[in-house]
Formats: structure tokens, C-alpha cells, sequence
């Protein structure tokens, strides 16, 4: 899967993975196969991590995340495109989330 | 904002997970029936698989899945699915998937005689994200069915490790030390290791519990008693590949300072675990089933039970004189399987020591340098200190 992050799309999760929230944490647990290298783990996010997930319900596209981001984080605009970029890369290579077009 | 990974990896199961609170509840135990297809000799569980009065009195699929959804908002990360026999259920998938939308680990303990083309290619396309644990009690028709006592156990078992395997689902077989298979330790883990999708190394029942209810079943217990491994055949089967689990044991001990004192439940690690049997009754663990250790859910509520009921159940305390005396002073306790559950199935109390344990420990204190010959471990003053001085 190498197709890349675009802006203009909307991004949700996947009905591939169960997404919980336990004790503050977000914790994604894999419900159908190859999701991650193995199949025994599960993941969870830093805070950043947490606050852009937060957002990617399927409701809006990316570049509005991002200046929601941009208005709530004290950070210059390439720096944090490029943050949420590389993240929602890593979630989508994983198969987390899914285009929504 | 971190430019580092964004996503990280954990074990569900850690602590590192948390970086606060942990869950109320981390793990649950359901032991879906009593009833097995299985007769094995050494089993305190199995009533018939036609057993119509426990099935009867079996939780529906609706109570599991409504007790699921309730575990899971309390943080549960992780539930076994044990029995008994748990695919006896005709309603296990059902179960299973609803444990699994709710994105919850699954341990699946069986005897995989009942594993279908259909259940193996479920849990291929939704993994239970832990290795499937299966009961293989024997290397040929011979030796299995002399466990079983049941005639096709053994071809079916075989059938249903082959389905696991054609379809990558990862599994792991578990022996026991009987005297039809006691031979076969060896040769058990050397086929294990060529099985298609088996994962880790098989481990060996040899310290079989009593059945934990004490109703007409338990007369076979007597019967359970005379198939355990003495100390000295235990000591000798943990060392048939060294002196590597010697060698634990003393660092075990070495790390665990003093006797428990009158606590009774300390097996801290299970500290936000519970467990629940065929018929909604919470317990401490699957073993503890003391009528004042047993809480009725269909009375209450799991919130209760794990936030009230488990926490004043963990302050109990022991009274047996002996218990204080022994159990109480004993440097052994990392060792040694002493615990309510197994005094309530031994004794029918909580806090008796149970002189089987007691010699199995000791057996293994021996060996490790621990102790010599005929000393008792609660007569040791400093018995850490030596744990660490002889390491």
C-alpha cells in the first residue's frame, strides 16, 4: 500500500480495527487479520498522536484537521502538515484508516 | 508534537500501557461450561458433554455478550474462553465474534476436537490475537485415548490442530505428565516444534488441581491424587533439559522477601482479573469457589463485583494457626502453589496448607540449594538472604 497522504481527502477509521478508549488512553486493537507486522499486539498513540486521531472521523478533509491543529497548537504550518501527514501515512499503511474520497 | 514514531506498538496485556490508573478490570476468565466430549483421567472440570441439568442452567449467548460489553467498558482488554469444553457451545462463534467487535484478545482454550473448516477460517479472517491453547494428551491413538477415555478423540484432535494450521491460526498445544503419556514429554515438544502454526513450547499439567466443587464429582478426586508427580519426579522432569528452571527457582526466591504474613491472595500480578463461571457467579479465580468468595451476578452488577467485592475479598486474612505458622513464615511462597482456591478444593477452607504444595516446594528448594534435607522453609530466618547468597 503506498499511495500517498492527500489533504484534500477525508480520512476515517477502518472497520478493520476496534478503536477503545480506556483510562485516557486510545487503544487500537486489530479485528481482522494482518493488521500490523504480528498479529498479537495492539497499538496506542502519544498525545499528538491522540489529538489528530481525535479527528479523523470521516466528517471533513484533511487540510480542515489540519488547520484545526494549526489553530489549537502553538506550530509552524510545514512542520505540522508534515506531523499529520506522516502519522495518517503510518495509520493508513497499517490499514487503521481508510480514504473516504 | 513528536516527530518521533507515531504509533506505538504494545502488548495489551502490559503494564507499560498504562500511564495512569489501570483499568478495574484487566482480564476475564469465562468458563463457558462444565461439560467436556472428553473424560480425561486427570481433569477436576469435565461433566459429560450431555449433561442436561448444567446445560440447562448455562448462561445464554445474550447474558455473555451483555457481561462482554459490560467487562469491556470497565477496560478489559483481554478474556479466556475456557470450559470445560467451550466449542461445545453451539453459540461459541456468536460469543466469540461480539468478544472480538468489542475489541477484546481472545484465549481460546480447547481440546480442538470440535474445530470445523468454518470456526478455523473464522478465526483466520478474525484472529483471537492470542495463540489458541490446545490440550494434546498423547503422541498416538494409544496413549491419547487411555487420557481421553474416549474412542475418535484423538483423530479428531489431530484433524482440528490441521485445520489451525492450514489456516495460519496460531496455537499451542499443552501435555500433561499421566501415566500413559509420562514418556512421551520429549517427543511431544519435538512434534509440537514441526506443527505448522504452533507457537512457543508445549508445557506439561503435572500438579493437577482437585476439582474446586465440592459436590458428587469431587469423589473423583481421589482418583486425581494418586495421578500427581511426587517432589522428586517433578524436580527431575523440570531438569530433563538442564538446570535452567533450577536456576529460576532460586532467583525467585531470591526476589521475594519474607512469608506472606496473613494475607491470603497474593497473586498480585491477578490483582484486576476475575472469572466467571457457566452460570454467572464472579469469582476470584476459576479455582476459588468458597460460597463466601463467590459473588451472583445476576444479582449485582460486574462494576461492583470488580470495584467492591474483589478489593474487600483481597483483604482477607488467614486465621489457621498453621497457615501463621507455616505458610506465614515461609520464604518459599514464590514457589509454592499455596493459595484459597487450592485450600477450598483440598480442605473445603481458605487457609489450610496444603501438605502436597508444601512437598512440591520444598522438593524444589532442595534441589536449588535452598534447603537441606528434612529443614522446613518456615524455620528460616533468613531465607531470601540465602536465596540471594547461593545464587
Amino acid at each position: 500500500m503506498t499511495e500517498k497522504i492527500d489533504l484534500s481527502r477525508t480520512y476515517a477509521p477502518s472497520d478493520d480495527v476496534v478503536v477503545r478508549e480506556i483510562e485516557g488512553e486510545i487503544v487500537i486493537v486489530p479485528l481482522t487479520s494482518g493488521i500490523g507486522d504480528v498479529e498479537d499486539e495492539c497499538f496506542t498513540f502519544d498525545e499528538w498522536g491522540r489529538a489528530v486521531w481525535s479527528k479523523i472521523d470521516g466528517s471533513r478533509p484533511l487540510e480542515t484537521v489540519v488547520q484545526e491543529l494549526l489553530d489549537e497548537y502553538d506550530a509552524p504550518a510545514g512542520l505540522l502538515k508534515g506531523e499529520v501527514v506522516g502519522l495518517l501515512q503510518e495509520l493508513y499503511e497499517r490499514r487503521m484508516i481508510v480514504d473516504k474520497g | 508534537m513528536s516527530a518521533q514514531a507515531y504509533v506505538r506498538k504494545v502488548r495489551s496485556g502490559e503494564s507499560g500501557l498504562w500511564k495512569s490508573a489501570k483499568p478495574a478490570l484487566t482480564r476475564l476468565d469465562i468458563e463457558l461450561t462444565e461439560r467436556c466430549n472428553n473424560d480425561c483421567l486427570h481433569c477436576a472440570v469435565n461433566l459429560p458433554a450431555g449433561d442436561i441439568e448444567a446445560r440447562g442452567s448455562e448462561w445464554t449467548a445474550e447474558r455473555w455478550k451483555t457481561l462482554l460489553t459490560e467487562a469491556a467498558g470497565l477496560g478489559c482488554l483481554v478474556v479466556r474462553l475456557t470450559g470445560g469444553e467451550p466449542l461445545l457451545r453451539a453459540d461459541f462463534e456468536e460469543i466469540y465474534l461480539h468478544a472480538r467487535r468489542l475489541g477484546l484478545r481472545v484465549m481460546l482454550f480447547t481440546n480442538a476436537t470440535l474445530i470445523t473448516p468454518r470456526l478455523a477460517r473464522l478465526l483466520k479472517d478474525v484472529p483471537p490475537l492470542e495463540a489458541v491453547e490446545v490440550s494434546v494428551y498423547g503422541l498416538t491413538k494409544e496413549t491419547c485415548e487411555a487420557v481421553t477415555r474416549v474412542s475418535g478423540s484423538f483423530a479428531a484432535c489431530r484433524r482440528g490442530l490441521g485445520l489451525l494450521g492450514e489456516n495460519g491460526v496460531a496455537f499451542t498445544v499443552k501435555g500433561a505428565v499421566l501415566p500413559p503419556t509420562s514418556r512421551e514429554a520429549d517427543a511431544l515438544e519435538a512434534w509440537a516444534a514441526g506443527l505448522p502454526g504452533h507457537a512457543g513450547r508445549p508445557a506439561f499439567a503435572m500438579l493437577f488441581d482437585l476439582r474446586s466443587r465440592r459436590d458428587e464429582a469431587a469423589k473423583k478426586n481421589k482418583a486425581i491424587a494418586g495421578l500427581r508427580q511426587g517432589g522428586d519426579e517433578f524436580v527431575s522432569f523440570a531438569r530433563r533439559h538442564g538446570d535452567g528452571a533450577v536456576d529460576e527457582w532460586r532467583d525467585f526466591c531470591a526476589r521475594s522477601a519474607g512469608g506472606r504474613g496473613d494475607r491470603l491472595f497474593n497473586c498480585l500480578p491477578m490483582g484486576s482479573s476475575a472469572a466467571v463461571d457457566p452460570y454467572g457467579r464472579l469469582q476470584y479465580c476459576l479455582g476459588l469457589r468458597h460460597p463466601g468468595t463467590v459473588y451472583d451476578l445476576a444479582a449485582g452488577s460486574m462494576r461492583e463485583a470488580v470495584t467492591k467485592f474483589l478489593p474487600r475479598l483481597r483483604e482477607t486474612r488467614a486465621a489457621d494457626p498453621a497457615y501463621l505458622e507455616r505458610c506465614g513464615r515461609c520464604f518459599l511462597k514464590g514457589l509454592c502453589e499455596q493459595c484459597p482456591a487450592k485450600s477450598w478444593a483440598e480442605h473445603g477452607t481458605l487457609d489450610t496448607p496444603v501438605e502436597y504444595f508444601c512437598g512440591i516446594a520444598h522438593a524444589q528448594a532442595v534441589a536449588a540449594g535452598l534447603l537441606d534435607w528434612g529443614e522446613k522453609a518456615w524455620t528460616v530466618r533468613d531465607g531470601s538472604e540465602r536465596a540471594k547468597r547461593r545464587k
